[in-house]
C-alpha cells in the first residue's frame, strides 16, 4: 500500500486516493481522431518511471501528479495539477 | 494411548486440563501443546498428507511441519494448527487430522503400500480414462489426502484491526532484536518491537541463561517509551515499509471478546531480527515420530523442562548440535552419540563422536523410534535410541526481507541465502543476517532417496525430486509445482534448501544457480477473519438509506439491493406474487397515477457562468439553448465513444442548472464532471456540487398525475420538460416534468429530511384516486414498453448512441468528450450490436436469453430486458442485435438453456407503447 505524499494533505495511505490515468492517455478535447486513439490504445507503458494523474477522493479532492516507478513502486514526485 | 511422563524434575505444577484426541492430559501454564503432548508422552500426533506415515513433533516454532491439530471445537474449531504454535489454556480440546478410524490405526495407510503409484505428478500419469470415471476417483482422492477439515459454523470469533505509525520497528525479540529495540528506545525513536512468540527472548529462550537480562531489556525498552507486542507475528513486507502484524489475543478454539488484532504499520525502518530456521538432515525415515530438530530439543528441555527421549542419537554435520547433547546430558537423558557427517569435528566432545557418515537411517514407527543406523567409514553400526536430534544447518529467515523485493546473496560458508540489497528502508541482523553456524560444503543425501523426506508436510521424497529432475522439471519453479515442494501451509521453511542442494546436484550447479522461488506473505497461515477485521459479518458495505426509508418500509416493500442503496421493488398485497405486485403497479400507472421513490438518482448542480460549456463537454446533446425553467434527456460518452450514462439536464437559472443521471453511476459521474472540469478543461468558471444525497426524489406519474400535482400545489403545473418550484405541503418543492414511465409524470424534489411531509401529501392524495406507490419491478415494465434504456442493461458501456438509436440527438458541433473517438472504422461496422425490441410468439422471454437463428446456433445477440406488456400480458423484450437495426421482421429463437427455455420471436421496433408520447406531450 503505497505511502503518498499530498501536497496539500500530507502522507496519506493509498487507499484515500484514486488513480486516473498516465498523463499520456489524457485526451485533449480538441484532440484529432488520430491522436485521440493513440492516448487511448497506444501508450508508453515505460517499465520504469511514469507521470500518473491521482485523485486525493477522500481527502483534498484534488488532482495530482505522481511520479511512480512502475516497477518498484517508489515515488519520486507529487504536485498538484496544473493545467498546462 | 501415552507413554510415561517426560517431565523433566522441577519446575511449576501442570495444573491446565487439555485433551487430545479425547484423552485428559495435564500441562504446565507456558507450555504449547507441543511441548505439553511431550511431556505426557505422546509421540504420535498426526498422519502424513499423502502416504498416511505416522508422525509426531520436529520442532519447537512454527516451522513445525508434521504435528497439524485441529484445536477447538464448534464455531472455533481451527484447523491445521502447529501444536507448536498454540499455547495451553484450561479446557484445550484437541483432535488429531486426516487419520481415519484413528492416529493409531489409520485406513490411509494402505496409501503407504501404494506409494510408487503416488509419487509427484501422479494425477497427471494415473486414472486415466473419461471425465466420468475421474469424477468417482476424485471422491476418493479427496478423502484420503488431507488436511483439517474446515468448520461448518459461522466464525465465532471477532478481529479488529489498527494502525500504528513508529520510527523503528524491530521484528524479533532475541538478543539481536532486543538490543536494537533498546537502542532505538533510548535514542529518542518510537520504537514498535513485535515478537511472534508469547514470550520475549528468541535464542536466549533455549540458550541464554538466565532470562533476568530479557525483562530488563523489555522494562528498559517501555520506559523509553516503545511499544512491546507479544504474541505479534509480522506477517508481510509491503510498498513504502508497511508492515502487516497479526496479535494473537487469545488461542485458537478460545472464546474471548477480541480475538485477533492485525496492524498496519507504517515505519520509517524495518530491523529484522527474525533469526534462523534449523534445517533437517535427509536421510531415511526422517520423519518418523522422535526425529527432531535439535534446537527444538534443546528449546524443550530448557524453555519447557521436557526432555523427548531418555535415549538420543545426535546426527549433525555442524557444531551448534554439540550444545543439544549438553542439554539433554544436563536433563539426565542419555546421549548414546553424536554422528558427524564431516571428517573431523571441529569441537572437543565429552561424547561418543562418529565422524565420516555416509548413511543414516532411522527405526521406528507409529510407537515412536527404536534406533539408528549408520555407516561410517565403511562400518555398519546400529543405536538403541529413543530420540533423533538432527542439525542440517540454519536458514536466515528472509522471508520479510523478500517480501519487500529485497535481492538474496549467497554465502557458501553457511550455505545460505542472507539479506542483500533493497529498496525498503530495511535492515537484518542477528542470525536472520548470517549469523549462524558454519557449514562445511553442501549438505548431501544420507539415504535412500526413496525414504528420505525433503518436504515433509506435501510427503515430498529425495526420490520424488529425482523423478521431476528425470522427466524435464528442471527449473526451481517446474520443480516446486510438479513436486509440490514448498506449497504446503509452511510454505517449505525446514525444506527448501535441501531442495534446492538436490536439485543443484542434479543439475552439476551451485545452489545460487538452481535459484529460489519467491517468499510472498503471510508469514505463516492467517486464519480469514483477520484480514476482514471489523468487516466481517456484512459489515464491510455500508447499508445507504433512502430519505424517505421508514415511509416504504411501513408498507413492507420487497427490497432491491442497488450497490450499498435498498430500493423498493414493488409492494405486494398480501398473497400477491412479484409479479402480480408488479403488474397491479403499472397498470395504475398507465391508468390512474402511482408514485415512485427515485431519490437515489445522481444529482449535481452546476453553476457560474461557464456551467453550460461545461455540461456541453460532458454531455453529448445540446445543453446550452435551454430556456430557464426547460429541461431536456441527455446522455455522455465515455472518450472511446460509447455511451457511459444517461439522465436529464435542467436549467433553473441564468447560471444555474441541475444534471441528473444513473443511480449506479454516481460515483463515477462524480469523478467524471470533476475530471472534466479540473483536467480538460480549467479554464471554465463553473462549480459542481454533488446533491444525490441531499435531495429525495419522489416520481409522480400518471393520466391523473396532473390533477394531483395542481391539487396540492394550487398552481399549474409545469409543462412538459419545465420545471417549477413551490410548496407541497409546506415545504419547498422543485418540480421537473419528465416521463420515464411514458405517463405524464413530474418529478418533484424536496430536502431529504423535509420530504417525509411531501410523500405522505402525495400517497394521500394518490391513493384517494385509486392509485398506489409503485416499485422498481413496476418501473421496469413502464420504461421497457416505452423502449427506453437503462444503464447497466442496454448501456453496457459496449454501445454507441447509434447502436441505441440516439444518434439523432447528438450535437452536430461535436466538443464533447468522446467526439474524437466517432470516426473509427469499428464503430461504423454493420453487424455491431443494436437495439431492437422483441416480441414472442408464445411463452415468455427470458431476460439474458441468447438470440439464435431459427436453425442455428450462431448467438447473435442478447436479451436485455424482458416484461410482460401492461394491458395485454403479453412478452416482450429489449434485445441487442447485430445488426438489428436492419433486421426488423426478423423471426428468431430467445435461447436460455440454463433455464430450459426457447421461444420464438420477432424482432419488432422499440415503441410498444405509444410511440408518439402522447400521453405527456402537451
Amino acid at each position: 500500500m503505497l505511502l503518498i505524499a499530498c501536497p496539500h494533505c500530507g502522507s496519506r495511505a493509498q487507499t484515500e486516493f484514486d488513480y486516473a490515468r498516465t498523463l499520456d492517455a489524457i485526451v485533449p478535447l480538441d484532440a484529432a481522431p488520430e491522436a485521440a486513439m493513440t492516448a487511448l490504445y497506444a501508450r508508453t507503458n515505460p517499465r520504469g518511471e511514469d507521470d500518473e494523474l491521482w485523485r486525493h477522493s477522500q481527502g483534498c479532492r484534488q488532482f495530482l501528479v505522481l511520479r511512480r516507478h512502475r516497477v518498484t513502486h517508489a515515488i519520486l514526485a507529487v504536485r498538484a495539477w496544473e493545467a498546462m | 494411548m501415552s507413554g510415561a511422563s517426560r517431565r523433566i524434575g522441577g519446575g511449576a505444577a501442570d495444573t491446565l486440563r487439555f485433551t487430545f484426541d479425547g484423552a485428559t492430559y495435564f500441562a504446565r501454564p507456558g507450555d504449547t501443546l507441543a511441548a505439553a503432548l511431550l511431556a505426557n508422552g505422546v509421540t504420535l500426533v498426526a498422519r502424513s498428507f499423502k502416504y498416511h506415515r505416522p508422525r509426531g513433533i520436529m520442532a519447537a516454532g512454527v516451522e513445525e511441519p508434521n504435528a497439524l491439530v485441529t484445536v477447538g471445537t464448534g464455531a472455533r474449531t481451527t484447523p491445521n494448527t502447529r501444536a507448536t504454535d498454540v499455547f495451553v489454556y484450561d479446557g484445550l480440546v484437541a483432535r488429531s487430522q486426516n487419520a481415519w478410524p484413528g492416529l493409531r490405526f489409520d485406513l490411509g495407510t494402505v496409501l503407504g503400500l501404494a506409494a510408487p503409484v503416488f509419487a509427484s505428478g501422479f494425477y497427471y500419469k494415473t486414472f486415466l480414462g473419461p471425465p466420468s470415471l475421474w469424477m468417482f476417483y476424485e471422491k476418493f482422492i479427496r478423502r484420503a489426502a488431507g488436511l483439517g477439515k474446515p468448520p461448518t459454523l459461522a466464525d465465532a470469533d471477532r478481529y479488529e484491526h489498527r494502525a500504528a505509525f513508529c520510527d523503528v520497528l524491530v521484528v524479533g525479540s532475541g538478543p539481536a532484536g532486543l538490543a536494537a529495540a533498546k537502542a532505538a528506545a533510548e535514542a529518542g525513536k518510537r520504537v514498535l518491537l513485535a515478537e511472534q512468540d508469547a514470550v520475549l527472548g528468541g535464542s536466549l529462550l533455549r540458550d541464554g541463561g538466565d532470562l533476568a537480562v530479557v525483562a530488563e531489556t523489555v522494562a528498559a525498552i517501555e520506559a523509553a517509551g516503545g511499544r512491546v507486542l507479544a504474541r505479534t507475528t509480522a506477517s508481510g513486507v509491503w510498498d513504502h515499509a508497511l508492515v502487516t502484524c497479526v496479535e494473537h489475543l487469545i488461542e485458537p478454539g478460545q472464546s474471548g471478546p477480541l480475538a485477533q488484532r492485525l496492524w498496519h504499520v507504517r515505519a520509517r525502518r524495518i530491523v529484522a531480527a527474525t533469526g534462523a530456521i534449523e534445517r533437517p538432515l535427509t536421510f531415511a525415515n526422517n520423519d518418523r515420530p522422535g526425529v527432531m530438530l535439535s534446537q527444538a530439543v534443546r528449546s524443550y528441555a530448557r524453555r519447557f523442562g521436557v526432555l523427548p527421549g531418555q535415549r538420543a542419537v545426535i546426527v549433525t554435520n555442524n557444531d551448534d548440535a554439540y550444545r543439544t547433547a549438553e542439554a539433554i546430558a544436563e536433563a539426565g537423558g542419555t546421549v548414546v552419540a553424536i554422528l558427524d557427517t564431516r571428517g573431523a569435528p571441529s569441537v572437543p566432545s565429552a561424547f561418543n563422536v562418529v565422524t565420516g557418515m555416509t548413511d543414516v537411517s532411522a527405526r521406528g514407527g507409529k510407537h515412536g523410534l527404536s534406533g539408528v543406523d549408520v555407516v561410517a567409514g565403511g562400518r555398519a553400526q546400529r543405536f538403541k535410541a529413543d530420540l533423533l536430534a538432527m542439525s542440517g544447518g540454519f536458514t536466515p529467515a528472509v522471508h520479510l526481507h523478500s517480501h519487500g523485493a529485497g535481492k538474496l546473496d549467497w554465502r557458501a560458508d553457511i550455505q545460505a541465502f542472507v539479506p542483500g540489497e533493497t529498496l525498503q528502508p530495511m535492515t537484518s541482523i542477528g542470525a536472520a543476517a548470517g549469523a549462524v553456524a558454519a557449514l562445511d560444503g553442501v549438505p548431501a543425501t544420507l539415504g535412500k532417496p526413496k525414504a528420505s523426506f525433503v518436504d515433509f508436510q506435501n510427503d515430498v521424497t529425495a526420490a520424488d525430486i529425482d523423478l521431476a529432475w528425470q522427466e524435464g522439471y528442471r527449473s526451481v519453479e517446474h520443480l516446486k509445482r510438479y513436486t509440490t515442494l514448498g506449497m504446503a501451509t509452511d510454505q517449505g521453511k525446514t525444506s527448501n534448501m535441501a531442495a534446492l542442494a538436490r536439485l543443484a546436484g542434479a543439475a552439476g550447479a551451485r545452489i545460487p544457480e538452481a535459484g529460489l522461488t519467491t517468499f510472498r506473505p503471510p508469514y505463516v497461515p492467517l486464519t480469514l477473519g483477520a484480514l476482514a477485521g471489523p468487516d466481517g459479518g456484512g459489515h464491510g458495505a455500508p447499508t445507504r438509506r433512502i430519505a424517505l426509508y421508514d415511509r416504504h418500509a411501513a408498507l413492507n416493500p420487497l427490497w432491491q439491493p442497488l450497490g450499498y442503496w435498498h430500493r423498493p421493488r414493488a409492494y405486494p398485497a398480501p398473497g400477491e406474487t412479484l409479479a402480480q405486485a408488479a403488474l397491479r403497479e403499472a397498470r395504475a400507472v398507465r391508468n390512474a397515477v402511482g408514485i415512485v421513490d427515485v431519490s437515489t438518482l445522481a444529482k449535481f448542480m452546476v453553476t457560474g457562468p461557464d456551467a453550460a460549456a461545461l455540461l456541453e463537454i460532458v454531455c453529448a446533446t445540446g445543453v446550452a439553448k435551454l430556456g430557464i425553467g426547460r429541461g431536456r434527456y441527455t446522455f455522455m460518452l465515455r472518450e472511446d465513444g460509447m455511451v457511459m450514462d444517461d439522465g436529464t439536464v435542467w436549467r433553473l437559472g441564468e447560471h444555474r442548472y441541475l444534471l441528473t443521471s444513473s443511480t449506479g453511476g454516481a460515483q463515477r459521474m462524480e469523478a467524471h464532471l470533476a475530471y472534466a472540469q479540473r483536467v480538460l478543461a480549467p479554464q471554465l468558471r463553473a462549480s459542481i456540487v454533488d446533491t444525490q444525497e441531499h435531495f429525495a426524489g419522489i416520481a409522480l406519474a400518471g393520466p391523473l398525475a396532473r390533477a394531483v400535482l395542481e391539487d396540492l400545489m394550487a398552481s399549474a403545473a409545469p409543462a412538459h420538460m419545465g420545471a417549477s418550484e413551490g410548496p407541497i405541503a409546506g415545504v419547498p418543492v422543485l418540480v421537473l416534468a419528465a416521463s420515464y414511465s411514458g405517463e405524464r409524470a413530474f418529478e418533484i424534489y424536496a430536502a431529504g429530511h423535509d420530504a417525509g411531509p411531501v410523500w405522505d401529501a402525495l400517497e394521500a392524495a394518490v391513493r384517494a384516486r385509486a392509485g398506489c406507490p409503485y416499485g422498481l419491478e413496476a418501473l421496469e415494465f413502464l420504461r421497457i414498453e416505452k423502449g427506453y434504456v437503462v444503464v447497466g442493461g442496454e448501456v453496457d458501456g459496449r454501445t454507441t448512441a447509434h447502436d441505441l438509436g440516439l444518434e439523432k440527438m447528438m450535437r452536430k458541433a461535436g466538443g464533447y468528450i468522446g467526439a474524437s473517438a466517432l470516426e473509427r472504422p469499428t464503430l461504423a461496422a454493420p453487424d455491431r450490436l443494436q437495439l431492437v425490441g422483441l416480441e414472442a410468439e408464445r411463452g415468455d422471454i427470458a431476460e439474458g436469453a441468447m438470440l439464435v437463428p431459427i436453425d442455428g446456433e450462431r448467438v447473435e445477440g442478447h436479451v436485455t430486458a424482458a416484461a410482460m406488456r401492461i394491458d395485454t400480458g403479453a412478452s416482450i423484450a429489449l434485445a441487442l442485435l447485430a445488426g438489428g437495426r436492419m433486421r426488423a421482421g426478423e423471426r428468431l429463437v430467445a435461447s436460455s438453456p440454463t433455464r430450459g427455455k426457447q421461444v420464438r420471436v420477432h424482432v419488432v421496433a422499440l415503441h410498444f407503447y405509444d410511440p408518439q408520447g402522447l400521453r405527456y406531450r402537451d
